[in-house]
């Protein structure tokens, strides 16, 4: 008991709020939510890399073709995104397509078209001396991108990139309205099943997110310190 | 090595290059000064492409740039280009400025491309700074370090765009001193600057540049004796007054 509240309804359904029925069924809960984050995660960085260089292209096909993406993406909230992909990924895949991957192809398409914006903001922001500086020693405009303004941009765009995945982990909740069972299903459920706790499971879950996040912000704090320029001494 | 022949260029309306004729042969060292505006800049640009030019033709080392099949990237392997702001690579230490191009495009192996790099960071006088980064070294080092990464490709050709203007005046002596050295080794130079001393001492020839054309021509004792035009008087007068 603390301040009133009964956490026994947490500790008693632990392993379920963490991993739901793994090993016995599929995994669930907390572990759910990161597989879902992670797996989307290093989907969108591709995909926002894709984009993004598209967008900064010198052929005007793919310079148009990744803003009518973008464009139609950003137009959307997150939730349509979802129901569309819930009722059409199953009509054009058949029925081979999880609620799970529907949620991954989701958050991948949505969350894409913002890093595209911050691949293409980064790319941008280079000096141009840089490029001039790459061609004139023969390299080509794609080298040139690849080896000197790609590894600066990247670099620069680390908090801006973080900042999107941790939306994104919050964004996984969303999940639950197509019936996966990450830790907001979970935690919806346990509290249909005691009904009498619900404060102290959304406190719990709350609590969990907050920790989540907040360990993706310091990860990305020390890879931006280890990955700083060498400054002068 | 390099010939301009009736080369036009505009900026939208302005024309920023008028009618430039000009031959540079191998060996050469040109020293191009002017106004700021005059499309000094602009004129070293279009020679690696930098700039493309609108009408006129434009040879350089036997390839035509006006040509679309002209292969480019491989005409600027041939071409160093230093410019004013150095713009080395932040993200690399100074070896991998210099072995980067040679790596990719000599597709020389690293130890090749490494021991090329030594000997030319010791030509410039920076042998301990190989594993440095470009934040911390100094303009005058930096813009030494960009000479030999230029170098480190065996051009034919260096151009430099004003390579001292950015620097502290103190440091300004080390860089003419390498760019010197190059000239007496025989490179073909085309160099814009307004350091009269380095005009003086191993240039050719000097080119005047005024509002988009190359008002005068000479070699330097002459230019220095008796320009011809009133701009040239005026700029020389500014240029080399105790004010500077
Ligand atoms: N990319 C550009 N777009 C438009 N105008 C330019 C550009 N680069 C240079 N100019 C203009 O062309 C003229 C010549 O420039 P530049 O060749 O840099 O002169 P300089 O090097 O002699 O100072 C200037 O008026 C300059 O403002
Ligand atoms: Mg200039």
């Amino acid at each position: 008991m603390i301040g009133g509240l009964d956490f026994s309804v947490v500790s008693d359904n632990l392993s379920y709020f963490f991993i739901g029925r793994y090993p016995k069924g599929p995994l669930g809960g907390v572990g759910l939510t990161l597989y879902l984050a992670v797996v989307s995660l290093a989907l969108s960085f591709i995909g926002g890399l894709v984009l993004g260089l598209m967008s900064v292209s010198r052929n005007r096909l793919l310079r148009f073709g990744s803003s009518t993406v973008i464009q139609t993406i950003r137009g959307m909230p997150l939730l349509m995104v979802i129901f569309w992909m819930f009722f059409l990924l199953p009509a054009m895949l058949g029925s081979g397509m999880t609620a799970s991957w529907t949620i991954i192809v989701a958050l991948t398409l949505f969350t894409s078209a913002y890093m595209s914006e911050i691949v293409r903001a980064g790319i941008v922001g280079i000096p141009k001396g840089q490029t001039e500086a790459a061609i004139s020693t023969g390299l080509s405009h794609g080298q040139a991108m690849f080896y000197i303004i790609l590894p600066q941009a990247l670099r620069n765009m680390i908090p801006s990139f973080v900042n999107q995945f941790v939306s994104m982990i919050k964004d996984t909740s969303l999940a639950f309205i197509v019936g996966v069972t990450e830790l907001t299903q979970i935690a919806t459920q346990i509290n249909n099943r005691t009904m009498l706790y619900p404060t102290e499971i959304f406190i719990f879950i709350a609590v969990i997110y907050f920790v989540i996040c907040f360990a993706f912000t310091e990860l990305s704090r020390w890879l931006e310190r280890r990955l700083a320029y060498r400054k002068a001494i | 090595m390099i010939r301009f022949e009736g080369v036009h260029k505009w900026f939208g309306k302005l024309h920023v290059l008028n009618n430039i004729n000009l031959h540079v042969r191998a060996g050469e060292v040109v020293v191009v000064c002017g106004p700021s505006g005059s499309g000094k800049s602009t004129l070293i640009r279009t020679i690696n492409d930098l700039e493309p030019i609108n009408e006129g033709k434009l040879i350089v080392d036997g390839m035509d740039l006006s040509e679309k099949k002209t292969d480019i990237n491989k005409l600027r392997a041939e071409i160093g280009f230093v410019f004013q702001q150095f713009n080395l690579y932040p993200h690399l230490s100074v070896l991998k400025n210099i072995t980067l191009a040679p790596m990719k495009i000599r597709n020389k192996t690293r130890k090749e491309a490494e021991e090329k790099a030594l000997a030319l960071l010791e030509r410039v006088g920076l042998s301990e700074k190989r594993d440095a980064y470009p934040t911390q070294l100094s303009g005058g080092q930096q813009q030494r370090v960009a000479i030999a990464r230029g170098l480190a490709m065996d051009p034919k050709i260096m151009l430099f765009d004003e390579p001292t203007s950015a620097l502290d005046p103190e440091m300004i002596g080390e860089v003419l001193q390498v760019m010197k050295d190059l000239a007496l080794s025989g490179m073909t130079m085309i160099v814009v600057s307004h350091e009269m001393g380095f005009a003086r001492e191993v240039s050719h020839r000097i080119i005047f540049m005024d509002f988009g054309t190359i008002l005068e021509e000479a070699p330097p004792e002459e230019f220095f004796k008796n320009p011809k035009h009133d701009r040239a008087k005026q700029f020389l007068k500014q240029i080399l007054s105790p004010m500077h």
